[in-house]
């Protein structure tokens, strides 16, 4: 026979619900106790992806794929340098991994991250609960002994924060300036020597995907990311001839009411500005529209759009659990995009001005690439002002 | 903008008989393709020659011709229906050259038909290798190295550059027939010189070979808007260089990152829009290097297919419909998702559990064939399974294929293997290679190793592994509830365990009790949960089913009556469509009848598992522990009157036994009737006391008490195992030497061989007959074309009968109803007779459907499929006052064979079935429907030119006739010696050519110079049979017409003197039954 290569017995782990349900399953790499908003992503690949895209920060993925973790992970698939979501929920145990870009296995690298996982969970199951009774925390946890004290769980889960009214991205936006060069971070010196004036875009970052700003490099300007807390004033100084507004997790209304008067100095001039997701909704904010909370929110990769401008169906992936609000939609606010799944708003632009954003993920990555033409048309308003300039 | 108003009629073509690459996939995209068109408001013009299919049924459109699939026919029909459009995507490849054709021919401009779906620019630079090639490389794509030619000569240059192991493709044909992968020299002219001949347009493409890599498959939509969407990937685990079609894939695709799949996506949708796929479904393949995942483009299909059949059945996309109605205007957006009906159709379904298929063979009925898989399909049937892990699914997927593996259970064949033979078997590009990997990994072979020889993924291997060292830990063990518990969430049968563990049927029994465990049972619904699904289209599942419900609250079981009704499964030769058509109907009965439809099968190509045909369809294996799981669920709540097992074959005719002693209610003829007919001695004291004359019979267990039956009987003797369908392993015998053989051939397979009397020279007839236990209605006598002793399944037959005796007819009716009447029937029976010297024999008595239910309803104009299910459930004969249709027309079933497939066999029929699909020809008499019949088979019969006659010496009296005829019609004759110096002596004028072992110039060098028109040949002994081999074979590889009995071939002459000069004659359906 063969040397076995089936994992060794993962420990006994158990998985909270709010409501006071719980089951256990296997927890797979970290040990201990992580809690979260739960919710569920119904696409079939790119879990490394998503698990390293910041706007999963304080959630807990179920994957509704059964099998994850076939292609194991490898250095080009991160969309940040770390895991974000706060753990995650998996069908089928993890086997042993095949594809020939993978350098790690999907257990090893939680484990690395320390990051906890639970499978032998019936997905299916718990995403049909979330899809009919909205979001809800959870909590997973996994011990040597296998052994849980339900009630002292149970008041930990009670006890932790709701996503709604957090502002999550504030915390995690970059502390230093840097820019985007040949896929990498690049050092910025302090008084800006090495920047080309009048030829960048200024990213706000409020938890961007490595893939938003891979293709804003590709657009030919220089790209250069600024902290949340960065003065707008010395931005507007630089003179940017576009500014992006980045993806992010939280609620978009206490991280915009937070830095109010800082952001809304951007909105002051003509210079374009593209919003994704995160940044969607803050420019819908800043222009007066409101933002609610979903019930149980979009994350996949099958997401249908109609583009309102040309009639066109975009298949997109999704990820958000607040979204614009489509009662009090003021005037200057033109509806360019809505979601063929439950019409909600899915893209906007501002009368009169070169904004526009969209509540999807046009980088993709991973997901479909239909939609990046979005950053084409960034590009050429980009070209418009600048040559005005 | 919604559907086109300046279209009124549309005409579908449909792609003919099931045929190996073209099966009845076809059938459901048809028949998705009328429903779509019917449903706007369209006339809709259908035309297909295949009588077994759903679609064919007159009331899926508005006119329904059965004729043959040429220009000749269809040019007639087009003139009198005037439609405004053809619809050329929905009948496979027959129907997209066909529509090509009629476009050249200038014949759709002449009536002003409009080609929708795919026009002949986008077909001709998807299907010609070098413009598609061209196309790829406009778009930056790669595709394989290669050449087309046209010549042998033009081959040798090109092999030159592209070298060896290469891959020869004949442009235009299906399932890559004459196809192959070729070593060396040899092996390359013998290929090319048959991709030559069977490429319709001569064109053989050469190219690298990528053997080895990963195939991948995606299936795409595209609307008039250019709004493009993947409906499912596919992955084939077999690697390249085995047909997809053949090969074991999963969707969706498991071994590749989201990178590389965005990228294989975006490349199909670039593909889409290059080629100019304007609406409709197409298939793009794809080769990646598995070391550096280089990509290159295989080729695309502008069409719906077979694999589009798997990925609408494993996702709930229903793609041929969703693509009618893009081709006749509609937009994605506009439409609405079937399964949801709250979203639209403008998304990517996407899915949480995994589709595992696998290819059904059929080797064992072609022995001279070698079992290897190459680049042209030799599968008959497919399978389908649906779990929520890959273990679950492909466990499930063995046990439906139904070749009577529980899981992963080697053959002794493999399993008394030394480990270096394994090794060079491993090599092979093997039917079910999984078998042999799961004893390669038993046996201590690393998953390295065998990963590296086959060039599997990794990740399957290790799969198979996980599931080999199950099967160790527990073998001869006893195990608990938790591990049964595991066990069953891994995919085990319990049958499976029962033959690994040491526990008795009664202990596993009681531990299934104990530990609770229970299937689950979950919807596709196309969105991985994400909304409710309003279809019930369901799976059942046993991973984590811990503490799950039965069902999910989304699927609503109702309290209504509710019948449940089994399939036929995986195709195979002897059942097919056929049996499928029956099981559709009973569904479209139960609803009429107001009763619930429950449907359970596990075909993917299938009208039946199609998600809107019943009230709740389960895509299940067709063994006893998940029917009987189904009963139990569905028990649960309403009433569940039984269920119906007469409609799928034999598949659900054996399940009886188990479900009748569980308290299923079986509906319609009761199990013990069932048996009393399947059961020889109880059928024969049956017979006797009925006083109806039975063949002399015996059964034997082995060769000596065969022989000692024999004594009595007298040879010659037809031999059989017995429960089979198709005649499996069915053999006439002439002497003892050849019983020997038989018993040492078959010694495996088989516990008791049943041995009839042949009769030599008799006539067959065969009965279709539906009963309510009392009354009788006939609604079919079908005489055969070709005498006793071949298969039913494979001879030609008329309806109504053409030379019996009024006399005759009317004993063979009486018997049927006091045979019914005896069985207690309800519902269908069928029945085989004999007549020889004006004695009538009792054969055969089959307690359901047979295979000719679709085509006696077609004949006479009856949905008898129907109405038996009406009788199943209690309703009577008397009150349902049917009536044949037929007046003054005459309908011919033909057969078609797969031998184009199986090189080196012979086409010489006999009593095991080979016919693969069937075609009808209908018209006012029997020589033009039979010669009808002739043309849709394949076999198109010559106006002039050269016969080859050679027959064996019973057969010389009966040509003399028949050589005067074809010499008044300015026929040639040839004939080798014996024939011909027979004919000479009546003054026939026949030339002598040689015998291919006198030497050259010999026949089939004449065959090969395309220098004969037609061939008649009849053979008699072993002896002669391998002489004329090598002519039969020529006759297939260049399609020549030819007939093997005589009786045919005199039909065929007679047919020839009936067409000269005459006008091709059309009509529909719906005008036979009118008149």
């Amino acid at each position: 026979m063969n040397k076995s290569k089936l994992l060794s017995t993962p420990k006994k782990s158990i998985l909270l619900l709010e409501n006071g349900e719980f089951f256990y399953g296997s927890g797979v790499g970290a040990l201990g106790t992580t809690i979260g908003e739960i919710c569920f992503n119904t696409s079939i690949t790119g879990y490394q992806e998503i698990m390293t895209d910041p706007s999963y920060k304080g959630q807990i993925i179920t994957f509704t794929f059964p099998h994850i973790g076939i292609t194991g992970v490898n250095r080009t698939d991160y969309e940040s340098d770390k895991i974000f979501a706060s753990g995650c929920i998996v069908n089928n145990p993890f086997s042993i991994t095949s594809n020939f870009r993978s350098e790690d296995s999907l257990e090893n690298w939680l484990k690395t991250h320390n990051k906890m996982c639970i499978t032998g969970i019936d997905t299916r199951e718990l995403t049909q609960k979330i899809r009919d009774n909205g979001y809800f925390k959870v909590l997973i946890s996994t011990n040597i002994e296998g052994k849980y004290s339900i009630t002292k769980l149970k008041s930990e889960l009670k006890n932790h924060p709701s996503l709604e009214s957090n502002d999550m991205a504030t915390g995690i936006s970059t502390k230093t300036i840097f820019e985007w060069s040949n896929g990498k971070k690049k050092k910025v010196d302090n008084n800006f020597s090495n920047l080309k004036r009048s030829k960048f875009i200024a990213v706000l970052d409020f938890g961007i995907k490595a893939n938003i700003l891979n293709l804003l490099e590709l657009t030919g300007y220089q790209v250069i990311v600024f902290p949340i807390s960065f003065k707008s004033e010395k931005i507007m100084k630089l003179k940017p001839c576009g500014i992006f507004l980045s993806n992010g997790p939280g609620d978009p209304k206490s991280t915009y009411y937070k830095n109010k008067s800082n952001l809304d100095l951007l909105f002051r001039k003509r210079i374009p500005i593209f919003g994704i997701c995160l940044g969607h909704q803050i420019l819908a904010l800043a222009h007066n529209a409101t933002t609610v909370k979903m019930h149980h929110g979009h994350r996949g990769a099958n997401h249908p759009i109609k583009n309102l401008l040309n009639q066109n169906v975009e298949i997109t992936v999704q990820n958000h659990g607040f979204v614009v609000s489509k009662t009090r939609i003021p005037d200057n606010i033109v509806i360019t995009h809505k979601s063929l799944f439950d019409n909600t708003i899915a893209g906007l632009k501002i009368k009169n001005k070169p904004f526009f954003s969209v509540q999807y993920h046009p980088e993709a990555s991973p997901g479909p690439r239909d939609s990046r033409y979005l950053f084409e048309q960034f590009r050429r308003e980009i070209d418009k002002y600048a040559k005005k300039k | 903008m919604p559907r086109r108003s300046d279209l009124k009629s549309i005409m579908i073509i449909g792609a003919g008989p099931i045929v190996i690459g073209q099966a009845c996939e076809f059938d459901y995209s048809g028949t998705q393709a009328c429903k779509a068109l019917k449903e706007e408001g369209f006339r809709v013009i259908l035309v297909n020659s295949n009588p077994a299919t759903i679609m064919t049924d007159p009331d899926m459109a508005d006119s329904t011709y059965i004729e043959p699939l040429t220009t000749e026919h269809l040019e007639p029909i087009i003139k009198r229906e005037k439609p405004d459009a053809l619809l050329s995507t929905m009948g496979g490849q027959t129907a997209l050259n066909i529509s090509i054709e009629l476009e050249k021919k200038k014949i759709l401009k002449k009536y002003g038909v409009e080609l929708i779906g795919a026009s002949r620019k986008v077909i001709e630079k998807a299907e010609d290798r070098n413009i598609f090639k061209k196309a790829m490389k406009k778009i930056g794509l790669s595709t394989a190295i290669g050449f087309t030619v046209n010549s042998i000569s033009e081959g040798k240059k090109a092999i030159r550059t592209v070298g060896y192991p290469a891959i020869l493709r004949p442009s235009f044909t299906l399932g890559g027939t004459g196809g192959g992968v070729v070593n060396n020299e040899k092996e390359f002219i013998a290929t090319l010189e048959k991709g030559l001949s069977n490429s319709p347009i001569n064109e053989v493409l050469i190219e690298e070979s990528v053997l080895g890599w990963k195939e991948y498959e995606m299936e795409v939509v595209r609307d008039k808007n250019d709004n493009c969407i993947i409906i499912c990937s596919i992955e084939n685990i077999d690697p390249m260089g085995v047909h997809t079609g053949d090969s074991m894939t999963v969707a969706p695709a498991l071994t590749l990152t989201d990178k590389e799949l965005q990228e294989m996506r975006s490349e199909s949708i670039m593909i889409l829009r290059e080629i100019g796929v304007e609406t409709g479904g197409s298939n793009v393949q794809f080769a990646v290097n598995p070391k550096n995942g280089k990509r290159i483009v295989i080729e695309m299909n502008p069409r719906v297919s077979r694999s589009s059949a798997l990925a609408s059945k494993a996702t709930g996309f229903p793609i041929a419909r969703i693509a009618t109605k893009l081709a006749i205007g509609y937009s994605l957006d506009e439409l609405r998702n079937e399964i949801t009906k709250i979203t639209p159709a403008s998304f990517e379904p996407t899915i949480d559990y995994i589709v595992t298929k696998i290819p059904r063979f059929t080797f064992e009925k072609f022995s001279r064939t070698e079992a290897i898989l190459g680049t042209a399909m030799k599968s008959i049937g497919e399978c389908m399974s649906i779990g929520r892990s890959f273990k679950e699914s492909f466990q499930k997927a063995l046990r439906s294929l139904e070749i009577g593996i529980t899981g992963l259970e080697v053959p002794d064949e493999i399993q008394v293997k030394k480990k270096s033979e394994l090794l060079k078997l491993l090599e092979k590009r093997l039917p079910y290679k999984f078998l042999l990997i799961a004893e390669c990994l038993k046996r201590g072979i690393s998953i390295k190793k065998i990963c590296q020889i086959t060039n599997y993924d990794l990740w399957f291997v290790n799969q198979l592994f996980e599931l080999v060292s199950i099967e160790e830990k527990i073998r001869g063990k006893k195990i608990n509830k938790l591990e049964y518990r595991n066990l069953k969430s891994d995919g085990f049968s319990d049958k499976r365990i029962l033959q690994l563990t040491s526990m008795s049927q009664k202990q596993l029994t009681n531990l299934r009790i104990e530990s609770k465990v229970r299937s689950s049972f979950r919807s596709v619904d196309t969105c991985a949960g994400e909304f409710p699904a309003k279809t019930p289209y369901m799976y059942s599942s046993y991973v984590n089913s811990n503490n799950c419900k039965r069902f999910e609250k989304e699927i609503n079981i109702s309290t209504k009556k509710k019948v449940i009704i089994i399939g036929g499964g995986p195709n195979r030769i002897g059942q097919g469509i056929e049996f499928d058509y029956c099981c559709v109907h009973a569904s479209f009965a139960l609803k009429e009848l107001g009763i619930e439809s429950i449907m359970i099968n596990c075909n993917p190509e299938t009208v039946s598992t199609d998600f809107d045909i019943s009230d709740r369809l389960y895509f299940e294996p067709l063994d006893e522990e998940s029917v009987l799981e189904i009963c139990i669920a569905e028990r649960e709540k309403g009433t569940l009157l039984g269920v119906i097992v007469q409609l799928g074959g034999q598949t659900p005719l054996k399940l009886a036994k188990c479900l009748d002693q569980k308290g299923i209610k079986i509906l319609g003829t009761s199990f013990d009737s069932i048996d009393l007919a399947e059961d020889r001695d109880r059928f024969k004291k049956l017979i006797n006391n009925l006083e109806l004359n039975q063949p002399n019979n015996a059964i034997a267990n082995n060769f000596l008490e065969a022989k000692k039956h024999i004594e009595i009987i007298g040879f010659p003797v037809v031999v059989r195992p017995s429960y089979v369908l198709g005649g499996r392993a069915m053999q006439i015998i002439y002497d003892s030497h050849e019983l020997k053989k038989y018993f040492d051939k078959e010694k495996h397979h088989v516990k008791s061989i049943l041995i009839d009397k042949f009769l030599n020279d008799a006539k067959e007839i065969d009965v279709d007959a539906i009963s309510d236990g009392k009354e009788t209605f006939i609604a079919g006598i079908l005489e055969h074309i070709e005498e006793a002793g071949i298969h039913s399944g494979d001879s030609a037959c008329s309806l109504p009968p053409q030379t019996l005796s009024k006399k005759n007819i009317s004993y063979i009716e009486e018997i049927t109803c006091r045979i019914a009447k005896k069985l207690k029937i309800v519902g269908y029976i069928n029945i085989q007779f004999a007549i020889k010297d004006n004695k009538i024999y009792l054969i055969e008595v089959n307690p359901r459907a047979s295979r000719t239910i679709p085509f006696i309803a077609k004949s006479i104009g009856i949905p008898i499929a129907k109405i038996a299910t009406k009788i199943i459930l209690g309703q009577k004969i008397r009150k349902l006052n049917l009536k044949s249709k037929i007046t003054n027309y005459v309908s011919v079933k033909e057969s078609v064979f797969p031998f184009d497939k199986f090189p080196g066999e012979d086409i010489v029929l006999g009593p095991e079935m080979k016919s693969t699909g069937e075609v009808m020809g209908i018209d006012q008499n029997f020589p033009l429907a039979f010669v009808k019949s002739q043309i849709s088979s394949g076999n198109n019969l010559p106006q002039k030119g050269t016969v080859f006659l050679s027959v064996k010496d019973e057969d010389k009296e009966n040509i003399i006739l028949m050589s005067q005829i074809l010499q008044k019609h300015n026929f040639k004759l040839i004939g080798t010696n014996g024939t011909a110096e027979f004919l000479n002596k009546f003054s026939v004028n026949i030339d002598r050519v040689n015998k291919v072992a006198e030497g050259s110039p010999h026949i089939v060098d004449k065959i090969e110079g395309n220098e004969i028109q037609l061939i008649i040949n009849t053979t008699q002994d072993s002896q002669s049979l391998k002489d004329s081999h090598s002519i039969r074979r020529a006759a297939v590889r260049f399609k020549i017409p030819y007939f093997t009995t005589i009786s045919a071939a005199k039909l065929a002459i007679t047919g020839i003197g009936v067409i000269k000069g005459k006008k091709t004659a059309v009509k529909s359906l719906q005008e036979y039954y009118k008149d």
